[in-house]
């Protein structure tokens, strides 16, 4: 499984550095999508099976379709990819660079310090909803709320106008 | 090492048996539609005219494979391959017969779902990257759609993985020996059937490519075999659905004296066609009764089937 684990962790990279270098918005999000399946397949050649599918149907499937359905909906011009050319100048990837170097560093420097994961364990489905449900049911629980919370939310915003109610003149 | 050998041929198999079965229900629908609405349908060619869809064929082969000036070339090219990918790759996790499926994945049912999710790409990506007015809002609508009702198409089956106690398709369908699922899982069974004919924008869930408004939808500017292949797509993506439901609510290849795959193939069958009567049946609701219906009415449903699956699964244990 170590030869999958390199093949897809490359592609995320360069997919991922793709997204950053496009100036057509559309084409960024679809870099962007083929990132979070290759991470998908990191997850998956790690032995967490369940995740992986879990980062598609969620991450890939359903957060970037939006993402694409709201940039489809501005239908932005040629105008706004020439903007995008404007702001990828050298001195743009000054500060960012230095930054990501850094990160670079500690990331080698902790690699080296631990040794590989010789066999990883297959984490299935079951595992991954007893620790849910058992150590960290608080995190849970405070999750559901907040979306539970959006969703009230979303419902309130996307109530029409036909229904009336204070403050709408009807 | 045959192991792989025998893997490899399953693939070959099931591709090429797919692939037929998709090019046949365009005939079959075609004919069948035709005695519901009382004429004849396709007939000339070959006995029956069942040679009509080789015709067809070979019309679409040598047609001009056109990419009009105005599109996003690269994304233009992708958009109809998405759909045939996700869809053949769903295939995998079809157990069709005991022993006889592709892969063994204990998260055969979140693969689906997964694949699904990503065929929302093909439609949406063709109707942007066409550039005209049509496709876009085809694609729009497409997105909207798959977006609401793959929410409550994965809730629909987790009845099912709740009383089955696994992810995994064949195990799914061993669970299956005492009763179908399609009993003690009946609003399971009704949502998901509705879920799937929006997820394949079937008519009369085919408000994407409605002829009446959009003229094509998402596909106006495809000519050739990338139509094809949208064309094609649609009708694999039927008997994936079909194929599905029969091993999650029908029981799979679960059945008295024949073999096991005489079930499968028999069963998934009658729900073709079964798609088919519909198409011929109902009128196309508008949009707004279309989004309406699925989060007013199938996810509240669907939430209270498996509020009371997970009840009575508790007391019972």
């Amino acid at each position: 499984m170590e030869y999958l684990f390199y093949i897809s962790g490359a592609a995320a990279v360069i997919s991922t550095f793709m997204v950053i270098i496009q100036t057509k918005a559309v084409h960024a999000l679809l870099y962007l999508i083929v990132s979070l399946l290759s991470v998908a397949l990191v997850f998956f050649s790690f032995g967490a099976p369940f995740v992986a599918a879990l980062e598609v149907i969620i991450y890939a499937g359903a957060i970037m379709v939006l993402f694409v359905f709201v940039i489809m909906m501005l239908n932005l011009g040629p105008e706004a990819a020439e903007e995008e050319k404007k702001l990828i100048s050298a001195r743009m990837w000054i500060g960012p660079s230095i930054l990501a170097a850094i990160l670079l560093a500690v990331l080698i420097y902790t690699l080296t310090r631990t040794g590989t994961i010789a066999n990883p364990l297959i984490v299935g489905p079951k595992e991954v909803g007893m620790a849910l449900y058992g150590p960290y049911l608080i995190g849970v629980e405070l999750a559901s709320i907040l979306l539970l919370a959006g969703m009230v939310g979303a419902y309130h915003l996307g109530r029409g106008r036909r229904y009336g109610g204070p403050g709408e003149g009807e | 090492m045959s192991e792989t050998a025998r893997g490899l041929i399953t693939v070959f198999v099931v591709l090429f048996v797919l692939m037929s079965v998709a090019a046949g229900l365009i005939w079959l629908e075609r004919r069948l539609l035709a005695l519901w609405q009382d004429r004849y349908g396709p007939n000339r060619v070959g006995p029956f005219g069942v040679l009509q869809v080789l015709a067809d064929m070979i019309k679409v082969l040598s047609k001009e494979d056109w990419v009009p000036p105005f599109a996003d070339k690269g994304v233009f090219i992708i958009a109809p391959t998405i759909i045939m990918m996700t869809t053949l790759l769903s295939f995998a996790i079809v157990p069709f017969a005991p022993g006889m499926r592709v892969v063994d994945l204990n998260i055969g049912v979140l693969f689906f779902l997964a694949m699904v999710a990503l065929t929302a790409y093909s439609v949406a990506l063709s109707g942007w990257a066409s550039n005209s007015k049509y496709s876009l809002l085809g694609g729009l609508r497409a997105l909207a759609q798959m977006i609401s009702y793959e929410v409550f198409m994965g809730l629909s089956m987790m009845g099912v993985v709740m009383l089955a106690g696994s992810f995994d398709l064949s195990k799914i369908v061993e669970a299956q020996r005492k009763i179908w699922f399609v009993i003690p899982q009946f609003l399971g069974f009704i949502s998901f059937f509705i879920a799937s004919i929006a997820e394949a924008h079937r008519l009369p869930f085919d408000l994407p490519e409605s002829e009446s408004e959009l003229v094509a939808g998402f596909h106006v500017e495809y000519s050739g075999m990338k139509f094809g292949m949208f064309f094609v797509g649609e009708y694999i993506a039927i008997t994936l659905v079909s194929a599905l439901m029969t091993t999650m609510f029908l029981g799979g290849w679960l059945g008295p004296v024949l073999p096991p795959l005489a079930w499968f193939i028999i069963k998934t069958f009658a729900l073709i066609c079964v798609f088919i009567l519909l198409r011929a049946a109902l009128p196309r609701p508008r949009y707004d009764q279309l989004t309406e219906l699925a989060w007013k009415v199938m996810l509240p449903v669907t939430l209270l089937n498996l509020m009371a699956t997970g009840g009575i699964l508790l007391a019972w244990r």
